[in-house]
């Protein structure tokens, strides 16, 4: 070992440490903060929500008491409200990943199979959306989808509907406000997947007998499969928890679990029911995320934003 | 190994005096990653001035042995000094050595200038002298007025010169070049071997080079040691390893050779007859060995060491292969001969193509002989 | 045909509607911030009035600056710890708890707002902490550092080790070899990463409603309620001008890359020639 290798190595400990306390304190101790609110209670109180444990001196004896409800988990059961949040995120999140899927990819293929020149700027305008904001791109779509908005107004003046659509506040409006800003998560990867790949695969394929429709499906899907996992997943797990779209362009019965985390915490100041909430959700997307990362770090993380 | 080498070059051989005293030494050093044995217990001398080659194949331990020179691994076991000083505690930033990276390692940030200035800027010289010793260092490798490019801006020929003058204007005692020429084209790559060769006699700095090209290891080398499985498996001088190697590594690695297997009938001092059914029947080599009546082993031809005549040569039972023309290849400068011998061994011969070549004196499904002077192959004991 | 023969005509048409569909909603929102009318449907002229309205909506203004200051100082922090976990990613194969890092560090990225904010918040209010203007800092520094560390460490995945070997072989130790070699070079990820933190911060609603205070309102939020109340032309105003920011900013730093990129190949070109 070289002499150098002592402070060498405190300071590589060093660059570890730093992030690591901060992910630990502003990450990790905070999911375990939400799993320990989840078993409480509600009080009208500052802070909200009744101590786990508490150190009790009854008749000179002390005793520590540990009160743990359940209550508030047996309520996301049996009340149909989150029962229906759950499934009806689930629902939207899974068809919304489909169409994104349906339409990132020709888009995303069309891209990779472009003049190379051309691809740069393709590039960034896929990239571009992904910048400007968020909730301003959402708003966008509230005066289009409106009874009497643009597109309604587009459509009867060319005569292809006599009564307007009702798109907003329905879940037509949350399928199209999901895939309208995650679209950008779809094609970024699928690009990055299509991109890199060898066009003498196809050319062989096509050399052995291969139609190209048969090639596509063959060589072309397979081979892109990372890229289309990456892409669902980065669409699925956020429009799991997706709060803003529904909220804005969803209608009153579109109950999606974000929301309803969103009201329990908001509107009813249950923090404890809220932290339940959060709780399962994050449950039913363990699977998703480990999958997610799992990919993102065998890659090697290739794909950056 | 301790055969006398047969031809004294002219020029100075410190390995034969015993007096000398080696400027690098390597003792029993050992390095092994993830359990994989990279370089097993290599014992090395070299000697100041020289230009020395580590070459083998992909694998061998040969870049290893070089990044434990420069600092960038350390051994498990073992020690090395260099000028007298053990190495194990020196971090590479404090090591007299420098290295010219197989990648060349320009910083693409800077200059061809302040590339070169790094290492001197990194000792504290002041400004005044390092921007003398950077021109006379663009001046030695023949880059005058280049200073500002930037690393982009260059030829590979250029940006190896630069690699080199940043290597060596800190004056180092010792400079490592790992696969120096591999990224340049053929012609480029032969120019630049006797360039490194004239820079080096000039500057009078040790090298040790890696590469697995034994053309240009034997180009270059004062004394070369051939590695494999992080073992060296043959120490000398270029001209040592290739007429005399001492295993059949050795002879297949380092240029090319016909290989047949045999028994020693006898040897003596002067010469060793061997029985080997494939090579005709009896081999006489002009050398002696020790070994056993009866011991299996090798005996081993240059290609071009061996003649082809369309008559059987003049009452000669030894050294004489039998044999048709399976296959020509033509090279240009000479042609090798693809013989099926009668006990159906394939055997090359290369012959000179002197006279430019329009009808063949001998082709295809020839009948013809191959012959050799005892003094052609060796035998191979191992 | 071939793979390479470039665009079809089914290619076309996929782009033309995929950035019809992109695009034609910012558009349309950017054409009506024009509009004299309050309605945002009906077309009723040209006008700058609602920009005129804009900067005399105080409240609109002090969430701007709330905003831009949480965004200028999050992305900051982000990027110094964001540049410590991705060297930390890319550089040391093992460490303890090596998994658990990197499980907190790619988590963020696709972590639904809701749970980030209300996890966040209820750290602060076990801590105790007041929220406001620093505890949103924290919450934003927090969630984008992991994107800072994702771009930080796939540019040191592709980093020439040799050239910090190079460095070191020439007698730079370690930190000024990182200082003088390494920083340089990862530079133009440190400054993307530094980006879109601050895009990210700029956005926020969730996490931001969540960890923020009273005092500490942020643009998104204040735009928020107001697009609750309805929609008005004074929103399409102020989301056209953020859109023209980024818009200008995004395009300015493609282009130069372009063009330097574009430079050195032909520089690249020249000195193979000569």
């Amino acid at each position: 070992m070289n002499g150098e290798s002592r402070a060498e190595r405190r300071r590589r400990r060093l660059v570890v440490a730093v992030p690591y306390l901060w992910l630990a304190l502003f990450f990790l101790a905070p999911f375990l903060i939400v799993l320990k609110l989840s078993f409480a209670e509600v009080v009208l109180a500052r802070p909200p929500y009744t101590p786990l444990i508490e150190l009790l001196d009854e008749a000179g004896s002390l005793y520590l008491q540990v009160r743990l409800n359940i209550g508030n988990y047996l309520l996301l059961f049996s009340d149909d409200l989150y029962l229906r949040s759950y499934l009806n995120s689930l629902r939207i999140a899974l068809v919304s990943t489909a169409i994104t899927l349906a339409i990132g990819y020709p888009m995303a293929y069309a891209m990779a199979r472009a003049p190379e020149r051309a691809r740069a700027l393709l590039l960034m305008l896929v990239i571009l959306p992904f910048w400007t904001s968020f909730l301003i791109r959402v708003y966008a779509w509230i005066g289009i989808l409106k009874n009497e908005g643009l597109l309604n107004a587009a459509l009867t003046g060319i005569g292809l509907i006599d009564e307007p659509l009702v798109i907003l506040n329905t879940d037509w409006g949350v399928y199209i406000g999901i895939v309208y800003s995650y679209l950008p998560f779809m094609v970024l990867p699928l690009y990055a997947s299509l991109e890199k790949m060898d066009l003498t695969l196809l050319e062989a394929a096509a050399d052995l007998g291969s139609p190209p429709w048969k090639s596509f499906w063959s060589v072309t899907v397979p081979l892109s499969l990372p890229g289309i996992l990456a892409g669902c997943l980065l669409v699925f797990i956020p429009a799991m928890g997706e709060f803003v779209i529904p909220d804005l362009l969803g209608g009153s019965e579109t109950v999606m679990i974000g929301k309803t985390l969103w009201a329990e915490f908001f509107n009813n100041r249950d923090w404890p029911l809220a932290s339940a909430i959060a709780v399962i959700l994050l449950l039913l997307l363990v699977v998703p995320i480990v999958l997610f990362q799992r990919q993102q770090a065998a890659r090697g993380s290739e794909f950056g934003k | 190994m301790s055969q006398a080498s047969p031809q004294p070059r002219l020029r100075l051989e410190p390995w034969n005096d015993p007096a000398s005293v080696p400027y690098i030494r390597l003792l029993e050093v050992s390095k092994s990653f993830a359990g994989q044995t990279a370089v097993d217990r290599v014992t090395l001398d070299i000697y100041k001035g020289e230009f020395f080659s580590l070459l083998g194949p992909s694998g061998c331990g040969k870049t290893t042995l070089l990044r434990m020179l420069a600092g960038f691994e350390q051994p498990e076991r073992g020690r090395i000094e260099i000028d007298g000083a053990d190495m194990s505690a020196v971090p590479p930033y404090r090591r007299p050595v420098n290295m010219m990276f197989q990648s060349y390692a320009l910083f693409p940030h800077m200059s061809v200038a302040q590339n070169i200035a790094f290492g001197l800027k990194q000792d504290g010289i002041r400004k005044q002298e390092i921007a003398t010793r950077v021109e006379e260092m663009l001046a030695l490798v023949r880059m005058e007025g280049l200073g500002g490019r930037r690393p982009h801006q260059l030829s590979g020929g250029q940006r190896q010169r630069v690699a080199l003058a940043r290597a060596l204007v800190k004056r180092p005692k010792l400079l490592l070049l790992d696969e120096p020429l591999a990224a340049l084209d053929k012609r480029l790559r032969e120019h630049t071997q006797f360039e490194l060769v004239s820079i080096q006699e000039r500057l009078g700095i040790t090298f040790v080079i890696v590469t697995h090209d034994q053309e240009e290891a034997m180009t270059v080398s004062t004394r070369m040691a051939v590695m494999d499985q992080g073992r060296i498996r043959q120490l000398g001088v270029p001209a040592e390893v290739y007429e005399f190697p001492a295993s059949r590594f050795v002879a297949e690695f380092v240029g090319d050779v016909n290989v047949f297997e045999g028994r020693v009938v006898r040897s003596e001092r002067d010469g060793t007859l061997i029985h080997a059914p494939a090579a005709g029947t009896h081999v006489f080599i002009d050398r002696g060995h020790d070994v056993a009546e009866g011991a299996a082993c090798a005996v081993a031809f240059r290609p071009e060491k061996l003649a082809l005549a369309l008559e059987p040569p003049a009452e000669r039972a030894v050294n004489v292969i039998e044999g048709t023309v399976f296959d020509i290849g033509y090279l240009g400068d000479m042609s090798i001969y693809h013989v099926k011998a009668a006990s159906g061994a394939m055997v090359r011969v290369a012959l000179a193509n002197r006279l430019r070549l329009v009808e063949r004196p001998i082709t295809w499904e020839d009948r013809v002989w191959i012959s050799w002077a005892p003094g052609a192959g060796v035998v191979l004991l191992s | 045909m071939s793979a390479r023969d470039g665009l079809s005509p089914f290619g076309v048409t996929a782009l033309t509607l995929g950035f019809a569909f992109l695009y034609l909603p910012i558009v349309i929102l950017v054409i009506f911030s024009f509009n004299e009318s309050r309605l945002v449907t009906v077309w009723a002229g040209f006008s700058t009035r609602w920009y005129v309205a804009l900067f005399q909506n105080q409240q609109i203004i002090d969430a701007a600056m709330v905003t831009l200051r949480v965004a200028l100082l999050s992305s900051t922090i982000a990027t110094i710890l964001g540049t410590l976990a991705g060297l930390a990613l890319a550089r040391f194969a093992r460490f303890r708890g090596r998994t658990l890092f990197t499980g907190m560090i790619y988590a963020p990225l696709v972590m639904p707002e809701v749970i980030t904010g209300l996890s966040l918040l209820l750290l602060f209010v076990s801590l105790d902490w007041d929220r406001g203007y620093w505890t949103v800092t924290l919450a934003h520094a927090t969630f984008s550092m992991a994107y800072v560390a994702v771009i930080v460490q796939s540019r040191l995945v592709g980093f020439d080790r040799s050239l910090e070997e190079a460095a070191m072989d020439l007698g730079a130790p370690p930190l000024k070899t990182f200082l003088v070699v390494t920083l340089p070079l990862i530079a133009p990820a440190l400054l993307a990463g530094w980006l879109l933190a601050f895009t990210l911060s700029l956005d926020d609603l969730v996490i931001a409603s969540f960890t923020s205070g009273p005092g500490a309102t942020t643009l998104p939020m204040r735009i928020y309620s107001q697009v609750r109340l309805g929609v008005t032309p004074e929103i399409n105003a102020i989301s056209t001008i953020l859109i023209a920011i980024v818009a200008v900013g995004v395009s300015l730093a493609t282009l130069t890359q372009k063009r330097q990129l574009v430079r050195r190949r032909r520089e690249e070109a020249l000195a193979r020639r000569a």
